[in-house]
């Protein structure tokens, strides 16, 4: 037995009527996010900008971060910034790409050790040069769009061209969002991160895979009910996993963000955001967005009979179980040998289920062929 | 769904026992790991560079010097076969990747391109070893008796190859001298070579061996004026001005008497009258027969050892040296010495490499960083398994169960497959820990729903795994999708480490969720017999 019944088993929640507000929001936020971009820009890491990263820890109590800066600027290397990183003792120094090539990198990394002298044990060296940030640039873009098309064939072909659609705009909307916290804290915009955005791609789409699953078995299920209705019970009955799913990660982007350490930390705060506003807009955006895209019950193809068929061989196999055993109590409406063979290979709506999820919805019509 | 034959039961316990069993040598320590037995599989998971520190250069070779250096090459070659055929020409020059000159008589045209021909050679393609019937040179000429000899692409980029193959044995032989364990040395596109050196702890030195060329050349110093004279003034057209290693000008001449290429070893030792460091070297046949003759015509001359354009040191030749062995003194630190001799026997590169990205982590910051990723995997699995003993009570806790060995699984994976485990890696397997759950939630709801919908306890738990099956292989199969992409792109990177975790992750939640989680709960329902759903 569950200690605790937190999480409401049977929700009816009345997801669809609160589009009326959730998607004006999201419709902001995108908006908010893409002026943000525009105008606040992303605080490009040097995977990207090419440049110069030092992670050094003084050997003192604290590191005298003025001093260095004075010490640093004196060097005339450009853009320097130096900011404390995790503990007194450890330092970022950050040094923009100066000049154009690749050996004035190095000359400058030189010149920077140079300072730190032996105060300081340097624990991370990082330099890419403007050659290689370049590729980077045209390689995360790729990697980026590469990621969202193979997406969008899949879904494609595993689902009607609605929920391709629905999924792919949910996905943006989870990727602006999460870019947004990158642009509007400043957070490095490194390889990391493109890391992230495509995990966050693959959390969000998961989400919205799993709601999208359960619409279209309900549509198979009740063709007559409208749409807005359905959906309502499809989300409704997916709203506990995706919750108690959303939790479970939380608590792991959350750990990493207050345990997993400093250069992680980045990471992990856009990973803890993903993962909420993938909840949402799952729930909040992919469902409702089905109604726009118009979708309809007969959009819907059949199952296919081989998924259907070990199904009813493994069922017949629990009827056999169940028959055994005498002490069992058996609903002879649940699971009936009859009703099974009757609608063997043809869909889940044949089975002789008791036809009204959470008692609201109309009469169910087996939806054959 | 519920009913598993004994077969399938024992196939699935011994793929996780043997599961285990990889995953083993990852929890022993480096000592109880040699007393193993040889048939138990010892390998650990690779840590990536960013844990257990190292560095990542990519180098990259210098094309335009490549090029040049092979334009200048085929001008002396022109020079050479014209002078052989008693051809007169004048304005012999390169422009970018061809040579021009004009003939005296235009009537040596035909006869002129018909031997420069011959220094065409034909471009072998790399890949399968054959001729692909291009010619790495083209020679055209003009009505006025001009002739141009143009480099092909296909030469240079064959150039470009052979370069980037020989650079990677000097660099392995060098990387080698210093004793550290497993450099991974390898091509990466045309002109790029990566080099990754785990647990090194002087990376500047590293840079160093890679940065020099080590273009060794005996020549003699010209004295017909002093270096401040040339710089003033015009040095003659046969010497140029090269820099000490104090900064010091000399004048030396361009001709090389003789090369590092005819080195056979190079030695670091001592000096027997001044204790300096110096090193010691031995020339072969042909290097010792010219520096004996150089030496001898020259008694009481300066000669200078010049290294990548610098000269290290300009003795005075006493005697001539006719034993083919010499020695090496510029104020070297012992440690310089060392190096000087590591470069000298592993010989010079083809063209100046340049470091185009570098990433090095000291191991003590790997060292924290696992530690970091440790705790963060603690306090995730401790949230997650409060959470879902809470939620779910018994079937939770197969759910952990099938979560443990998920995680067991993953890592046996990494150290059969020799996959690299990065920092971003750590963040995937912490990231997992509460994504894989995820499996066993939709069909635990799943069953929920069921049950609700009026089937008996044992009904709803099958009904459970049927109906969860498409949706969980759905939602993972666009997980493993975005991945994928990750993986092909990540470059060699910690980003790959992350892809590659993830996807074995994906992997085997999909395997311990349905297969495991489904095996105890079939048990545990012939066991139990239950009348109603526990969840």
């Amino acid at each position: 037995m569950p200690l605790i019944d937190y999480i409401p088993a049977q929700t009816n929640i009345h997801f669809m009527r609160l589009r009326h507000w959730t998607f004006p929001f999201s419709a902001v936020l995108s908006i908010v996010a893409c002026l943000l971009f525009a105008i606040h820009g992303f605080n490009l890491g040097i995977d990207f900008k090419g440049g110069t990263l030092i992670e050094a820890q003084t050997s003192q109590q604290q590191a005298d971060i003025g001093a260095l800066r004075e010490h640093l600027t004196d060097l005339d290397v450009g853009d320097v910034q130096i900011q404390e990183f995790g503990s007194p003792r450890d330092v970022l120094i950050r040094i923009g790409a100066f000049g154009t090539t690749d050996e004035a990198q190095q000359a400058i990394l030189a010149k920077v050790q140079g300072v730190l002298g032996t105060d300081y044990s340097v624990r991370r060296v990082e330099t890419v040069g403007p050659s290689v940030s370049g590729e980077l640039v045209r390689q995360s873009i790729l990697a980026l769009v590469l990621g969202a098309v193979a997406v969008l064939g899949y879904l494609w072909f595993r689902f009607e061209w609605q929920f391709a659609v629905g999924a792919i705009v949910t996905t943006m909307h989870d990727i602006f969002v999460t870019l947004m916290i990158y642009s509007a804290f400043g957070i490095d915009f490194d390889l990391t991160s493109i890391a992230a955005i495509l995990t966050i791609m693959g959390y969000s789409l998961n989400d919205t895979v799993v709601v999208y699953d359960r619409i279209r078995e309900m549509l198979r299920r009740y063709k007559k009910l409208p749409l807005p209705e359905l959906l309502d019970i499809a989300v409704n009955a997916t709203f506990s996993r995706t919750i108690i799913v959303s939790t479970t990660t939380f608590f792991a982007t959350l750990a990493l963000y207050f345990f997993g350490g400093e250069v992680l930390r980045g990471f992990s705060l856009a990973m803890t955001v993903g993962v909420v506003i993938g909840t949402y807009s799952t729930i909040f955006v992919a469902a409702p967005i089905l109604i726009h895209l118009g979708l309809r019950a007969s959009t819907v193809s059949l199952p296919t009979k081989d998924a259907a068929d070990p199904e009813v061989k493994e069922l017949d196999e629990l009827v056999k179980m169940e028959a055994k055993d005498a002490a069992a109590a058996v609903p002879p409406e649940a699971a009936p040998a009859t009703g099974v063979s009757a609608g063997g290979g043809s869909n889940k709506g044949g089975k002789g289920k008791n036809g009204k999820p959470n008692g609201k919805a109309g009469p169910a019509r087996p939806a054959k062929a | 769904m519920l009913h598993f034959s004994r077969l399938k039961t024992t196939a699935i316990l011994v793929t996780i026992a043997i599961g285990m069993l990889f995953a083993v040598p990852n929890v022993l320590s480096p000592g109880m790991l040699d007393h193993l037995p040889s048939w138990l599989a010892s390998s650990r998971v690779t840590l990536g560079l960013d844990l257990q520190g190292g560095s990542h250069i990519l180098l990259e070779v210098d094309g335009p010097a490549l090029r040049k250096e092979r334009t200048e090459q085929l001008r002396d070659e022109v020079r050479r076969v014209l002078r052989d055929q008693k051809i007169g020409y004048s304005n012999l020059a390169l422009r970018d990747t061809s040579v021009t000159l004009r003939l005296r008589d235009p009537n040596d045209t035909q006869k002129a391109v018909t031997e420069l021909r011959k220094l065409a050679a034909p471009v072998t393609n790399a890949l399968f070893g054959n001729s692909s019937g291009e010619m790495d040179l083209t020679v055209s000429s003009g009505s006025d008796g001009t002739v141009t000899l143009q480099l092909t692409d296909a030469g240079l980029t064959a150039k470009m190859r052979s370069a980037v193959d020989q650079s990677i044995e000097i660099i392995r032989r060098r990387i080698d001298q210093l004793g550290t364990v497993e450099p991974n040395i390898q091509r990466q596109g045309l002109d790029r070579i990566l080099v990754q050196v785990p647990g090194l702890q002087d990376p500047q030195r590293l840079k160093n061996l890679l940065g020099q060329t080590a273009k060794l050349s005996f020549r003699m110093v010209d004295q017909s004026m002093s270096p401040q004279q040339a710089l003033e003034g015009r040095a003659p057209p046969e010497s140029e001005v090269l820099k000490g290693q104090d900064g010091q000008p000399y004048l030396v001449e361009k001709q090389v008497r003789v090369s590092g290429e005819d080195l056979v070893d190079a030695q670091p030792g001592f000096d027997q009258n001044s204790r300096e460091p110096i090193v010691s070297f031995r020339f072969n046949n042909n290097g010792a027969k010219r520096f004996a003759a150089v030496s001898q015509e020259s008694v009481g001359r300066p000669f200078a050892i010049v290294l990548d354009n610098q000269v290290i040191s300009a003795p005075v030749i006493r005697e001539p040296i006719l034993g083919g062995a010499g020695q090496i003194s510029g104020a070297f630190t012992v440690q310089q010495a060392n190096d000087l001799a590591i470069l000298l026997r592993a010989g010079a590169l083809p063209a100046p490499l340049k470091v185009v990205e570098e990433r090095t982590v000291g191991p003590s910051l790997g060292a924290d960083s696992i530690q970091a990723g440790k705790t963060a995997a603690y306090v995730a699995g401790g949230l997650v398994t409060v959470f879902m003993l809470a939620v779910y009570g018994l079937f939770g806790l197969f759910a952990l169960i099938a979560l443990a060995v998920h995680i067991i699984l993953m890592f046996s994976l990494q150290s059969v497959l020799g996959a690299t485990l990065t920092l971003p890696g750590i963040a995937g397997v912490v990231l997992t820990i509460g994504m894989a759950v995820d499996s066993n939630v939709v069909i635990f709801e799943r069953m929920r729903d069921e049950a609700r919908e009026g089937r008996s306890a044992i009904s709803a738990i099958d009904k459970g795994f049927v109906n969860a099956l498409g949706t969980i292989l759905d939602a993972n199969i666009t997980s493993l999708a975005t991945a994928v992409i990750l993986f092909l792109m990540g470059g060699s990177g910690p980003v790959r480490g992350f892809a590659v975790t993830y996807i074995l992750g994906l992997l085997t939640t999909m395997f311990t969720a349905y297969t495991l989680t489904r095996l105890m709960i079939a048990y545990w329902v012939k066991w139990r017999r239950p009348a109603k759903l526990p969840i």
